[in-house]
């Protein structure tokens, strides 16, 4: 029997999942939290399951009937508190994870072997470095949602919300929802770039129902609570002495330069930012996968990458929201299973796919990042959080040694060196260095594991 | 004393009400919910700094979903454990982390 390994329980994983058990697959699904749903459906532990959850969610009960489905079937092992620290390709590629509480020192170690495997992790919120970034109050947006989602926490009592994309209106919605004060929402994006990329054929997004219901519901919610929505702003600096007091606000032209002049400052105790999001490439390029000219993992109409027996679904392969990452990884699970993207059982995915990616090319041109960005950066700003190296440390490297590479530039100035591996500043680094020759995605060793638990004997499945 | 935890009976979602759980951090102790991380335990009691960075610089949660390691924590004796991604249980010793370490 053909056996899939999927990594990764949100939206594409659970629906690779249940596609490759349809179509008769042996199905092992590991994921590092100890609860299905991803980021999308991030949601209370079970020993606060909420009675009516579904409130806080966009398509909770599909959630609800993939989890179900999965766990009532002998024919799929879901694996939780599972975190895949390596993978070796080859003809039959080994996963090897680490299972235990987060970051404990006693988890064991396994090796996971499948005929294909489904590579379905995610992304994560991408916040550009500004003066002030890494005061405590200055969270990402994902961390709002997230901790308003799962904990049920707001991250301040007057808070703003800012960056690029619609995911700023849902981290506006649970802000609100757990009892934050929205004092505005501020969108970089000028009304240019989102009139090119929310206006041209408007009847396609009638086609993507899902999405734009839960973008009109959020819109409606805004309304509601008065929340002031700007665009063509963004947040340049936070200030205080040793936490958030107040922010800075600008307008920004179209190449997010802030406008001198249109500056003001606003009281707020928290501020949440996210100006996109970049995919967790980890151990797709361990699999030694291809990726696109756009940096994310390259897939053809199989969801297959550049390594045969690896797929990749979801946000990994481009950002487009749960509906593209359910119909992509019901085609990848069909797929990695032995089918083929003409099947009759795959056909509405197909379909769902096309209208969701026209969805992720207008949400790229009317929100992608602009180059001025690095114009709100002083000398003092940090940029790696992790090592505290300043923009001014990074440009005064660059401009002594012009000829250095990246791998060197990394070594002198330690950006991108600490725990985090690069994760948070890896582009902004490479944006602010100015070089285009080479990346910071590559981390062989996607997790942090300890020496001790190296030395343990580690246990071989097939 | 900024964040602060939506209190369970007013809460539309209505969740369950699990027993309390306490965990000393550097020897005070903290009360949570059972399921709360560390991070949203240290958050709902009103703090949203725990890290010391090497410089001297107050760090708590950043990104939330595990990737920042900001929020590190010494639980149990074992060092660097992101506070947002682990669960609080009954009697965890929690350590804070800085300086030059």
């Amino acid at each position: 029997m053909t056996r899939v390994l999927v990594i990764g329980a949100g939206p594409a994983g659970l629906a690779a999942a249940v596609a490759a058990r349809d179509r008769g697959a042996e199905v092992v699904l590991v994921d590092a939290s100890d609860a299905e749903g991803g980021q999308f459906w991030r949601h209370l532990p079970a020993q606060r399951a909420g009675r009516r959850e579904s409130r806080l969610h966009h398509g909770w009960s599909r959630f609800t009937a993939l989890r179900e489905r999965l766990r009532a079937d002998p024919g799929c092992e879901i694996l939780l508190e599972t975190g895949v620290w390596a993978i070796e390709p080859g003809e039959r590629p080994v996963v090897h994870v680490l299972r235990g509480p987060a970051d404990g020192g006693s988890r064991s170690r396994r090796a996971l072997t499948a005929d294909a495997v489904v590579i379905a992790t995610g992304a994560y919120d991408r916040t550009l470095p500004f003066p002030g970034w890494q005061l405590p109050g200055v969270y990402s947006g994902g961390a709002a949602q997230a901790l308003a989602k799962g904990e049920r926490v707001a991250v301040g009592r007057r808070v703003v919300v800012a960056g690029a994309g619609p995911f700023l209106l849902p981290v506006a919605a649970s802000l609100s929802g757990v009892g934050a004060e929205v004092a505005g929402v501020f969108e970089a994006s000028g009304s240019r770039a989102l009139a090119a990329g929310w206006l041209p054929r408007p009847w396609e997004l009638t086609r993507v129902p899902g999405k734009a219901a839960e973008l009109a519901g959020y819109a409606v919610g805004q309304l509601r609570r008065r929340i002031p929505y700007r665009v063509g702003w963004g947040v340049i600096e936070a200030l205080g002495a040793a936490r958030v007091e107040a922010i800075t606000v600008a307008r920004l032209d179209d190449d997010w330069w802030p406008r001198p002049g249109t500056e003001r400052t606003l009281e707020v105790d928290a501020v949440c930012v996210s100006h996109g999001f970049t995919p967790r490439l980890e151990l797709a390029l361990a699999a030694g996968c291809a990726l696109g000219a756009d940096r994310f993992v390259a897939v053809d109409a199989a969801q297959a990458t550049s390594v045969p027996g690896v797929y990749a679904a979801g946000e990994l392969t481009g950002i487009g929201g749960a509906d593209a990452a359910l119909s992509e990884g019901a085609i990848a699970g069909h797929c990695a299973a032995g089918g083929h993207p003409d099947d009759r059982a795959v056909r509405r995915a197909v379909s769902a796919r096309r209208t969701a990616s026209r969805f992720a090319a207008r949400l790229e041109r009317a929100h992608a990042v602009h180059s001025g960005w690095t114009s709100w950066l002083s000398d003092d700003t940090i940029v790696c959080r992790c090592e505290e190296v300043t923009a001014g440390m990074l440009r005064e490297v660059r401009a002594a040694t012009p000829d250095a590479g990246l791998r060197s530039l990394r070594l002198t100035t330690r950006a991108g060196l600490g725990p985090c591996q690069g994760r948070m500043c890896g582009r902004a680094v490479e944006e602010v260095l100015g070089t285009s020759e080479a990346s910071m995605d590559r981390r062989p060793i996607a997790l942090p594991v300890r020496v001790g638990e190296l030395a343990d004997r580690e246990t071989d499945e097939t | 004393m900024t964040p602060r935890m939506l209190p369970g009976d007013i809460d539309p979602a209505e969740p369950a009400i699990p027993p309390t759980v306490a965990v000393q951090v550097d020897g005070c102790r903290v009360e949570g919910l059972q399921g709360q991380t560390l991070a949203g335990m240290l958050l709902a009691a009103g703090r949203d700094s725990w890290r010391r960075t090497r410089r001297g610089h107050d760090r708590g949660v950043f990104c939330g979903i595990g990737v920042c390691f900001d929020c590190l924590v010494t639980v149990n004796g074992v060092p660097d454990v992101r506070a947002c991604q682990r669960r609080a249980h009954d009697g965890d010793i929690v350590e804070l982390q800085g300086g030059d370490e």
